[in-house]
């Protein structure tokens, strides 16, 4: 039986209501590129999503529709999600300093306490 | 769009995660716990990826097939600029269904194997879209309150754990405050227009009130067991929660257009602050969503053809050593 729809555009496809040849094979949609995106020149590309394409060119085209229908954008990169190397949050151990390294860290650097005992002392002997 | 996911599989809350590593769990209960968010490879209970799974793939299919019912006044939109709007609205959906489905991905279901549970009807959508938008007025009450509540069931889903579906909200909720402005232009246009346009968004308003009461799911005395699903941010809000906060937004300014819904205990008690209202049939609703409504034939059909008739450009253009890898994020 044909789909008489609501929706013109439907009824002209002359759609049998029992076609079953939609099945998709595994790869069928290609695989994951990873985009990322510049909303203003002079900042980062920040990660914003993915797309499925058959190659970076047609990859391009997708990120451009999905990702920068709003607002900004003046630059964006699509990479294979597979060409991507990444490290695990169970091991995310790895990016703990520990406290014998806060000498790295400027805010173990405090010497406000210092000059101000030292500026007391100073008044207390020019009273 | 839409509304709350349709639970199934009643299991009850202990057993759902009796097979799981205490330590582990009690850990990422922790993490929840603390508002921090889930991400893809990290350890979580097979009920939580399962029921994650279930839950963002309906609501990707429901973005692809909620395209259709409004697309089919794209041809005869009155006016250019509606058309150019609907045409805009209509690509937004799409695009959040692709948002989804890649949300989705990251839990090991590829989208392939997700379109076919959808064309082959094991996978659900929501019931809305298996109802007609037999006329301009139709596409226009889709638009206001379907995306509406759509909105209210987004919002809250963009506070869950799973942080890939945050994201995919969070850019979708953006794009969602046009198509409530977009829907709300129409309708206002009709019901301040002449005595046939009035009669036109009544008679849709009508139809459409039903499958709106339906749209956030069976009331809480009736549905399964969600406490878990809460704990863990899966689910956000019951779904009494989620109508009664619709029913306060928008049914004071539906009345404020002078149209009227098709329920006279629609009331709002002082005392307790809460909707009353007449129950929507839930057996039609079991009735829509198990394949037996208006146009559910008709969706999946079209869903397929789309598939069948495309398939020869991609493969045209497929990459013959092309490898799947689950995305990142
Ligand atoms: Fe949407
Ligand atoms: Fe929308």
């Amino acid at each position: 039986m044909k789909i008489l729809s609501l929706d013109p555009r439907v009824t002209r496809e002359n759609i049998d209501v029992e076609t079953r040849d939609g099945e998709l094979q595994p790869l069928e949609h290609f695989e994951t590129y990873e985009v990322f995106e510049q909303r203003k020149r002079g900042t980062h590309h920040v990660h914003v999503g993915n797309v499925h394409a058959p190659s970076h060119e047609l990859a391009m085209v997708f990120a451009k529709e999905q990702y920068t229908r709003r607002g900004q954008c003046v630059n964006l990169w699509v990479v294979r999600t597979s060409d991507v190397f990444v490290t695990e949050y169970m091991d995310s151990d790895i990016f703990e300093t520990t406290a014998s390294k806060k000498y790295r860290e400027p805010d173990s650097y405090k010497v406000i306490d210092r000059i101000n005992a030292f500026k007391a002392r100073e008044a207390a002997k020019n009273a | 769009m839409y509304g709350n996911a349709y639970v199934e599989n009643p299991a009850a809350t202990n057993s759902l995660t009796a097979n799981e590593n205490p330590i582990k769990l009690a850990e990422f209960e922790a993490r929840i716990a603390a508002g921090d968010k889930i991400e893809p490879n990290d350890w979580m209970p097979a009920e939580y990826k399962k029921q994650l799974i279930r839950m963002i793939e309906q609501h990707a299919h429901s973005e692809i097939i909620g395209a259709l019912p409004e697309g089919t006044w794209i041809t005869r939109a009155p006016g250019f600029r509606r058309k150019l709007a609907l045409m805009a609205k209509v690509q937004d959906e799409v695009g959040h269904g692709q948002l989804l489905y890649s949300a989705a991905e990251t839990l090991g279901k590829s989208r392939e194997d997700m379109t076919n549970d959808l064309i082959n009807g094991k996978s659900k959508y929501s019931n809305v879209f298996n109802y007609p938008a037999k006329t301009w007025a139709d596409s226009a009450v889709i638009a206001w309150l379907i995306d509406a509540g759509a909105i209210v069931n987004q919002l809250a889903n963009s506070k869950g754990s799973y942080g890939p579906y945050c994201r995919a909200l969070d850019r979708i909720c953006a794009e969602e405050s046009f198509h409530l402005k977009y829907g709300h232009d129409n309708v206002v246009f009709l019901a301040t227009g002449t005595p046939k346009q009035r009669e036109m968004v009544q008679d849709a308003l009508n139809r459409w009130w039903e499958p709106i009461m339906h749209f956030f799911g069976p009331p809480d005395k009736m549905s399964v067991h969600t406490e878990v699903l809460m704990r863990w941010k899966v689910k956000m809000g019951t779904n009494d929660d989620m109508r009664q906060t619709f029913l306060d937004m928008y049914v004071p300014k539906i009345w404020d257009l002078g149209l009227t819904l098709p329920d006279e205990n629609l009331k709002k008690n002082d005392e307790t602050g809460k909707w009353e209202y007449t129950e929507p049939n839930w057996e039609v609703f079991k009735q829509v969503i198990n394949g037996n409504g208006p146009c559910n034939k008709e969706r999946l059909a079209v869903r397929r053809t789309a598939e069948e008739k495309g398939r020869w450009v991609r493969n045209a253009i497929l990459r013959k050593d092309a490898k799947y890898v689950t995305p990142l994020a």
